[in-house]
């Protein structure tokens, strides 16, 4: 299958440190990819670089093909990347159902066409119960799924998720995997994850990258990556510190 | 639901009664009321007309100004000085009043947005902006300079309706200002529920989020900066034709662009109502402070000698460390759930 994301040599740094070195990846047209690592392996990182909101210090990120290195982050929405926060960021003062109908309106025409396809949003994400709280009042798990709710009513073919397991209950993360699932079986959404919930990334993911300290350490099926001893070489030495 | 009911919706029946009741008082205002109570409400509502506009930039958009007068007085300044310089009447005047306020609020935004990383560069150069233009004009002979500017006014023009010229008795200019800021309550709540309302708030919410959301953040900032300047420049065509004399101590004061914002302050930043009812709860509170002192003076219990002119901006300044303490988010969302003015599931 083809690439729909490619990224190319990406290297970040913050003040010296290293973040991001040379990583390179694609993420197949209508697949479920994970990026996992240690904490503070560079994954986020690497997201906003793809996202925009970091420049790379080097190479390079493809969507389609066409290259959107450097471009701003409301431009990379509009090329088709849609993208949830690990830190939420709700729009505290809006209601749930408006949080997400801000998204919807990049793709609908009118106020009244937004409302109504956010709240189909809100139907899936289970938070239509919901909608006419304000945000400020989720809890984090509910704050997690307004996340994806919002990232999904962008309409993007490319949709990026930083650890929206985190928190769910088993049962629920099992629902949240089946909803993503339909949804890449149904429109032929691409996904990319990042996430520590096992469970979820097992389930879930058709290709793993494993980033340390910045760099990418291996990548595959998830079969393979689970024995590759580089990859449990990782996570043990990290929690040996 | 009818358009006009789907429009007065989020009213409760009580609220529906009490705002019509509320119309009903100050429109017939000129027949109950003396022309001292005509003056004070005149002044109500062109104070709620700014401070409508400076609502918009910081309670729906998250933008704080802190030289509100500053459009104010551009608008001021040009209308009055088109007019008395080749009679341009104010009602075309109007236009390149609004233009040059724009273009003064579009320069703040740019060099705030653009260069700046805070939000609160922004506010620093609003209230820059406004002293610099302060002095500017402080030096300008053709607009009068520090003696100030004057635009004639026989006693015939104290009479009749003249709306193209800004003429008349001061029953037109009481409800051309009540229609100029109920009008803009009108537009403020078209926007609040337009594209850019929903953008404007998420961005004031976490800009960076609505980036990531596809909002052009820059882009929708400077629109409401166009608005609201656009509107604080209506305001200062009024303003001029109201009074007018112009003196740049005056009409530039940062007094002046922080009585913009108190109304809002105490009425609910980010409501639509809120600026106004604020408004109608300061200014004839301020009014009855000055007339008790007067009194007090009159009658010998103060010393008539003492000069007491800060005490309404004191007593102003009070009241909102009040607020900010026990009502943060202003008194009308707080009367509106307490009167049931609204519907549960409406907002202020
Ligand atoms: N804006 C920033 N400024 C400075 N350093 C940063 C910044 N963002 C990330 N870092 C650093 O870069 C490294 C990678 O951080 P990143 O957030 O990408 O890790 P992560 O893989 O997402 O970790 P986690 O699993 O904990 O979320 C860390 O050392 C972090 O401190
Ligand atoms: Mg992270």
């Amino acid at each position: 299958m083809a690439a729909l994301l490619r990224v190319e040599g990406v290297s970040k740094s913050f003040r010296g440190l290293l973040a991001l070195n040379d990583v390179s990846f694609d993420v197949a047209e209508r697949g479920i990819a994970a990026l996992i690592g240690p904490n503070g392996a560079g994954k986020t990182t690497l997201f906003n670089v793809i996202a925009g909101v970091f420049q790379p210090d080097s190479g390079s990120v493809q969507l389609s093909g066409a290259e959107i290195t450097g471009r701003r982050p409301d431009e990379i929405c509009h090329a088709g990347i849609g993208r949830t926060f690990q830190i939420v960021k709700p729009f505290a003062q809006m209601t749930v159902l408006e949080n997400v109908t801000v998204a919807a309106l990049h793709s609908a025409g009118a106020v009244a066409a937004a409302r109504a396809a956010a709240r189909g949003f809100l139907e899936m994400l289970e938070l239509d119960t919901k909608a006419a709280q304000h945000a400020a009042n989720l809890t984090l798990p509910d704050r997690k799924r307004l996340e994806v709710a919002r990232a999904l009513a962008t309409g993007p073919r490319l949709l990026l998720l930083d650890e929206v397991m985190a928190g769910l209950r088993p049962s629920e993360t099992d629902r949240m995997v089946a909803t993503l699932r339909g949804l890449r079986d149904e429109t032929g959404l691409t996904i990319l994850l990042i996430e520590h919930v096992m469970r979820a990334v097992m389930a879930l993911s058709e290709h793993i990258t494993v980033l340390h300290h910045g760099e990418k350490i291996s990548e595959g099926a998830p079969e393979r990556i689970v024995r590759d001893p580089a990859v449990l070489e990782c996570y043990l030495g990290d929690q040996d510190r | 639901m009818s358009p006009l009911g789907r429009y007065f919706h989020p009213l409760s029946p009580a609220g529906l009664w009490l705002g019509a009741a509320f119309l009903a008082v100050l429109l017939l205002l000129p027949v109950w009321g003396g022309s001292y109570v005509m003056t004070v409400a005149t002044t109500v509502f062109y104070l709620a007309l700014i401070g409508q506009s400076w609502n918009l930039m910081l309670g729906f958009a998250g933008l704080l100004s802190i030289g509100h007068a500053l459009f104010v007085g551009i608008g001021a300044y040009t209308a009055a000085y088109l007019f008395a310089a080749v009679g341009l009447p104010p009602i075309v005047g109007v236009l390149p009043a609004i233009a040059l306020a724009v273009l003064m609020g579009v320069l703040i935004g740019y060099l705030g947005f653009r260069f700046a990383i805070g939000g609160v560069y922004f506010a620093l150069l609003t209230i820059a902006f406004a002293e610099f233009v302060r002095i500017i004009v402080d030096h300008v002979s053709w607009l009068g300079a520090t003696e100030g500017f004057f635009l004639k006014v026989s006693s015939a023009d104290r009479h009749g309706i003249d709306l193209v010229n800004l003429r008349g008795a001061p029953e037109m200019y009481y409800y051309l200002i009540m229609a100029l800021a109920l009008g803009a309550l009108v537009l403020c709540r078209f926007l609040l529920r337009s594209r850019l309302g929903y953008y404007w708030q998420a961005i004031r919410d976490d800009a960076e989020a609505a980036e990531a959301l596809g909002v052009n953040v820059l882009r929708y900032k400077m629109y409401a900066v166009i608005i609201s300047s656009g509107m604080a420049g209506v305001a200062g065509v009024f303003y001029a034709f109201y009074q007018n004399s112009l003196f740049p101590e005056i009409v530039f004061n940062i007094e002046r662009s922080i009585e913009a914002t108190l109304g809002s302050i105490v009425g609910g930043v980010g409501t639509l109502f809120g600026p106004i009812f604020g408004t109608f709860i300061l200014t004839p509170l301020g009014e009855i402070v000055t007339e008790a002192i007067d009194l007090l003076k009159h009658w010998g219990v103060i010393d008539p000698q003492i000069k007491l002119d800060g005490l309404k901006l004191l007593i102003w300044s009070f009241i909102v460390v009040l607020i900010v303490l026990f009502k943060p988010k202003g008194l009308w969302p707080w009367v509106c759930s307490r009167l049931r003015l609204t519907r549960p599931e409406a907002e202020g």
